[in-house]
């Protein structure tokens, strides 16, 4: 275990250099004017490209050109990405608690729903509760996330009005920016509560539905059925039979003894679907225009900026690769069955 | 093997339905120059345009489904769709299988050094999500049909050598390949006639079912921007042009319903078929099931 571990360590890094190479190298394609853009701060340098290529060496050989970008990274300096109009460590700082915020308030919804909808069509296996369960867990994994995001918004904003697009509303950007608001982590719902304005971590949680809902159905869907047949497992098992022999109640057999053998597999399965909501997230925060690092992204892809592409990549690997790597040690902890070899 | 097969398919309502769903896409893509008569032979992909008014239509017994914005009709989109749509599922997976054939084989036959380096090759490509790796590479080839199907194919074809290798590698210990090497054939012989052969059946069960997701993942492309352009027959374009009537007109906030529904609709009507299928496979693959 320990010498697995380690080796996955020493891997870690040599995997995110191996993605972020393909990636540079994939830019060689395009004109050294394009690439020019990276080493561009400041919008005002954008007339004297020439003079940037031949500064930077952007006709050189794609190592030396790798290298010299690893070692500004090394030093924090990503550089000035124009889809977003600022610095690129400085739009990855500031967007990324809000996909952060985001992953979260939807994995809560996965496990909370799909625990609750999962043992409930277990406890009444083949009655409606069990069909209605087994139809959003079919019907969750085929109904594509921008299809979904379309028709709540269609619903929720156009027809209802319950629920608008965007990370906050007008009143809350201008309280947030005014000097009175304390910035202590980047993450509007915990910053809201430490300032104690209700108003403002309300408005934001109203934000967070729709994106929220939408990003969930995969992994919602994913997580019934495994509570489903987790729960059939255990309740099939004879300490249940014993349970009720002892002439429990059948609620207190559910939740206290079956439930919660049952639950183990569900939250080793949310720790390795919290990452996997990393690549939806790029739709759900286009469509509802959610500043996140997703929508950084996909403008970024849009308008071929290369510095917020090479940025933006950089930290989903270094997200994704870490996050298994805990995923995976969340695994082994959870069930002492399992070894990694 | 194939009868116990379409008998259980038969037997599950629920397979059966995803059985009757492929196939009736695969008549639609087939039928698509009946159903929907193109008029412009040399690339029927290209959605025929009513006029050039912006405002999207409803259905009407010209338009069936409706028209889109700037009177692109959605039934001709939503038919041609499924072809284009089958096109890249098949196209995007055969190439991927192929690669991942040819990278999981080499790895598991020559193994040690070899096999380390592919295997960590396609670690790099599993560090980034398969959604967020073929955007941005699709951006980087310029955002075409094409380039996006080589996108898909990129980031598709690590799972195939994985899968390939670890079936190779399990059938390598049997006793008719140790049988084979007794009677003194070669090693490629043993590999290409023995192994090969046996090795890859279940994986090539789990890539045509994969069809499905390569849609899903290249209507994602499509509805981004970065896949197939404006005016094409392709069920994500069609839903990236619905994106600005979903709010309707004041007073109606609906009005636009058709513009979502008929794309989405064939989107989650697809994929749900195959995934439908994809589950009566793995529980007919799964020895456990008996």
């Amino acid at each position: 275990m320990g010498r697995f571990m380690l080796r996955r360590l020493c891997l870690l890094p040599l995997v995110v250099l191996g993605v972020t190479f393909l990636l540079f190298f994939l830019t060689q394609r395009l004109s050294p004017e394009m690439r020019a853009s990276l080493y561009v701060k400041d919008p005002r340098q954008m007339g004297a490209l020439e003079e940037v290529i031949r500064q930077y060496g952007l006709r050189d050989n794609v190592f030396k050109q790798y290298g010299r970008w690893l070692g500004n990274v090394v030093h924090g300096d990503l550089g000035y990405s124009p889809s977003a109009n600022m610095p690129v460590a400085q739009a990855l700082k500031q967007y990324l608690p809000a996909t952060i915020q985001l992953a979260l308030v939807t994995m809560l919804l996965v496990v909370f729903f799909g625990v609750w909808f999962g043992a409930a069509s277990a406890v009444h296996k083949d009655k409606w509760q069990d069909i209605v369960a087994r139809f959003i867990s079919v019907g969750g994994f085929s109904l594509p996330i921008f299809v979904l995001g379309l028709i709540l918004l269609m619903v929720f904003y156009g027809k209802l009005h319950w629920f608008a697009p965007g990370g906050y509303s007008i009143q809350t950007d201008i309280i947030i920016h005014s000097s009175a608001f304390k910035t202590y982590t980047g993450f509007l719902l915990l910053d809201s509560l430490l300032n104690g304005q209700w108003r403002v971590f309300g408005d934001v949680l109203s934000h967070l539905v729709l994106p929220a809902l939408t990003l969930c159905i995969g992994s919602f869907a994913l997580m019934v059925r495994v509570m489903r047949s987790s729960m059939l497992e255990e309740l099939n098992k004879d300490y249940v039979r014993t349970a009720r022999a002892k002439g429990l109640r059948e609620s207190q057999i559910i939740y206290k003894h079956a439930g919660k053998n049952a639950i183990i597999p569900v939250i080793t399965l949310a720790g390795i679907q919290f990452i996997r909501l990393l690549g939806g997230t790029v739709i759900v925060e286009t469509i509802f225009d959610y500043p996140g690092i997703g929508r950084f992204g996909v403008l970024a892809a849009q308008q071929l900026d290369i510095a917020g592409i090479l940025g933006f990549s950089l930290m989903v690997a270094v997200l994704f690769v870490v996050g298994n790597l805990l995923s995976d040690i969340l695994y082994t902890a959870a069930d002492p069955r399992i070894r990694l070899e | 093997m194939n009868k116990r097969l379409f008998k259980r398919i038969y037997k599950n309502k629920t397979s059966l339905c995803g059985l009757l769903l492929v196939t009736l896409f695969a008549l639609i893509a087939l039928l698509a120059p009946v159903l929907a008569p193109t008029q412009n032979a040399h690339n029927p992909y290209q959605l025929p345009q009513a006029s050039y008014q912006i405002e999207p239509q409803a259905p009407s017994t010209q338009h069936w489904f409706g028209t889109t914005e700037q009177q692109y009709d959605l039934y001709y989109g939503v038919v041609w769709g499924t072809r284009l749509a089958f096109k890249i599922g098949i196209s995007v997976t055969l190439f991927a299988f192929l690669i991942g054939l040819c990278v999981g084989g080499t790895a598991s036959y020559f193994g040690g050094k070899v096999d380390e380096t592919l295997m960590r090759l396609t670690d790099i490509v599993f560090a980034v999500p398969s959604l967020v790796l073929a955007m941005v590479i699709a951006a980087m080839l310029g955002p075409d049909i094409k380039n996006m199907m080589i996108a898909l194919t990129a980031v598709a074809w690590p799972s195939y050598a994985r899968l390939v290798r670890g079936d190779i590698l399990s059938v390598k210990q049997r006793d008719y390949v140790t049988a084979a090497r007794t009677l003194g054939a070669g090693g490629g012989r043993i590999f290409w006639r023995h192994i090969v052969p046996n090795a890859i059946y279940p994986s090539v069960v789990v890539a045509s079912l994969d069809i499905g997701y390569v849609v899903l993942t290249a209507a994602s492309l499509s509805f981004l921007g970065l896949g197939a352009q404006p005016g094409t027959a392709d069920w994500g374009q069609l839903i990236a042009m619905a994106r600005n009537w979903v709010l309707g007109t004041p007073g109606h906030p609906l009005a636009y319903w058709y513009t979502v529904v008929a794309p989405g609709g064939a989107i989650f009507l697809f994929v749900l078929g195959w995934n439908l299928l994809g589950d009566a496979f793995r529980d007919i693959l799964d020895p456990r099931q008996g």
